[in-house]
């Protein structure tokens, strides 16, 4: 079990507030959905967690630890673009995940060893669909197809966390609905907590298990920046539990009983 | 009629136009020439293209009295020897410094400045520096080249390095890369392509210092070769040796385009050349 744990967490550039005293505890294997309006700090909670900002109060826990702060491979990331390699093929993109972590200085795979990494690739790109493709570099993919890529490539890290920045944003609504179908059981068979940045609410609650709004309670007109976003909202998705705003997802559940 | 933006020859017509220019030239040299020799019989700024073929076949095809070399030849070996030289070097140069400025926050906020202002100095004004420094010998002149020739590539290597996505490097670090990984495994092979593009750049700077610097000191070589027929005006050794450097700089960045093409295919992927 692995908890991603937010105490009392402040993040200001200057002047400029834009998280205040969140506090928040991510149990593992949750599906977190963060939605709220642009600038609403959405983004920077999701680099507290990459390591790629530090709180200026508060801490953000790992099981208890604090995380260094920097990027690392138990959380792994799929951005909305140039999340894959274009110097690399498909096959090129997933293995590299392994090639980095057996040989420290030269960062390649020969042999045995190779093969079976390229094995355990294939397996992966096979899982997100891209098995007929193994050998195109991502500029000849799709925009959907060069995601699924993003996301295999996580998933050979086994990262405890997953964290998606508007992965389906750029996607139109056909490709997007095959990449919810395609993230959710990858997600139930890894066990890994996904936190997911989204813009689009019925992706945020139709994928999640649980949801967090992100906004700016307070609002001074002359200075805006004065204070910063919270969360709003905190919504359990689980079937068990009461949801107001999506009671009728219960009642259909019970009437299917 | 459509715009004239939008008239595209097909390629019957490309080529011949592409040769069109060329042709128009050769024309207006031939007839100057002639012209000139009607007036002058001795005239010499302006040899026929029969005297240059003659010279250009004496020069490459029989060995030279005093010194038994084919002297189009051996001029040749010399200079390409130095341009790769200096070439070669001052592209390992400005692939680690590039990359290490580009990617290292330490080392960009130690040598970024430094290379930026050192990019600025003109490299002819030292030639008699390096003259002193290393003596008169091939030393000098791959120094020259490489002194000309680095500052540029590692400034444009280094902003090709910042100016990738941000999100790649931090890709990288979630599939656990070290520095060190991600420079080689990363960075290192998607700058090579902007390599190979400087390099074309650069060939005709480093032809530019090569040739100045075989001029002033040297004893073999294109450029000496040129500076030494100037005193008697030997126009049928200097154009032909004009024409032989202009073919051999045009075959070089040919040959980089073709390579880059081979070895680096992803980055050519949707460009039409």
């Amino acid at each position: 079990m692995s908890t991603l744990s937010f105490r009392n967490v402040w993040v200001e550039y200057g002047n400029q507030v834009v998280l205040e005293r969140v506090n928040l505890e991510i149990t593992s294997g949750t599906f977190l959905s963060i939605v709220g309006p642009s600038g609403a700090g959405k983004s920077t909670f999701l680099r507290l967690i990459l390591g790629q900002e530090r709180p200026s109060q508060g801490a953000v826990l790992l099981d208890g630890e604090p995380f260094p702060a920097e990027p690392g491979p138990d959380r792994g990331i799929v951005f909305q673009r140039y999340s894959v390699f274009p110097h690399l093929t498909v096959l090129g993109n997933v293995l590299l995940g392994y090639e980095l972590a057996a040989r420290p200085f030269t960062a390649r795979l020969f042999g045995t060893a190779r093969r079976q990494a390229v094995e355990k690739s294939r397996a992966l790109i096979d899982a997100v669909g891209l098995g007929a493709h193994c050998d195109k570099y991502p500029s000849a993919l799709s925009g959907g197809m060069q995601q699924r890529l993003a996301i295999a490539q996580a998933l050979a890290k086994q990262p405890r966390v997953l964290l998606l920045d508007e992965p389906f944003g750029a996607l139109d609504p056909g490709t997007r609905a095959q990449m919810h179908a395609l993230i959710k059981p990858l997600w139930r068979e890894h066990k890994m907590t996904i936190v997911m940045v989204t813009h689009d609410i019925k992706e945020a609650f139709g994928l999640a298990t649980r949801l967090i709004a992100l906004d700016r309670p307070r609002k001074d007109p002359q200075a805006p920046e004065r204070f910063g976003a919270r969360i709003t909202y905190d919504l359990d998705l689980t079937r068990e539990s009461p949801v107001p705003v999506l009671g009728f997802i219960r009642a259909s559940a019970q009437a299917a009983q | 009629m459509p715009r004239a933006m939008n008239v595209v020859p097909n390629r019957g017509s490309r080529l011949l136009l592409a040769f069109l220019p060329f042709l128009l030239i050769a024309l207006i040299y031939v007839v100057g020439s002639a012209q000139r020799r009607a007036d002058n019989p001795d005239d010499k700024l302006l040899p026929p293209v029969s005297e240059m073929v003659a010279t250009s076949k004496r020069l490459a095809t029989e060995p030279d009295r005093r010194s038994g070399d084919y002297v189009l030849w051996s001029d040749t070996a010399a200079s390409l020897q130095r341009l790769a030289l200096g070439l070669g070097i001052s592209a390992v140069i400005g692939l680690v410094l590039g990359l290490a400025i580009g990617l290292l926050p330490i080392a960009g906020a130690g040598f970024g400045t430094l290379v930026a202002v050192l990019s600025m100095i003109p490299p002819m004004a030292v030639l008699p520096v390096l003259f002193i420094v290393f003596g008169l010998g091939e030393l000098s002149k791959v120094v020259l080249i490489i002194i000309g020739v680095t500052p540029t590539l590692v400034r444009d290597l280094s902003l090709e390095v910042q100016n990738m996505p941000r999100e790649q490097l931090i890709k990288a670090q979630t599939l656990g890369a070290s520095t060190w990984q991600v420079a080689i495994r990363v960075v290192l092979p998607q700058i090579m392509p902007r390599l190979i593009q400087g390099l074309r750049l650069m060939i005709g700077p480093a032809f530019l210092f090569l040739i100045s610097a075989e001029a002033i000191a040297s004893d073999v070589g294109l450029g000496y070769r040129i500076f030494l027929v100037r005193r008697y005006l030997s126009m049928d050794v200097i154009l032909p040796y004009v024409v032989w450097i202009t073919l051999l700089a045009y075959i070089f960045d040919y040959a980089l385009i073709w390579f880059g093409q081979r070895a680096f295919p992803w980055a050519y992927a949707g460009a039409s050349r």
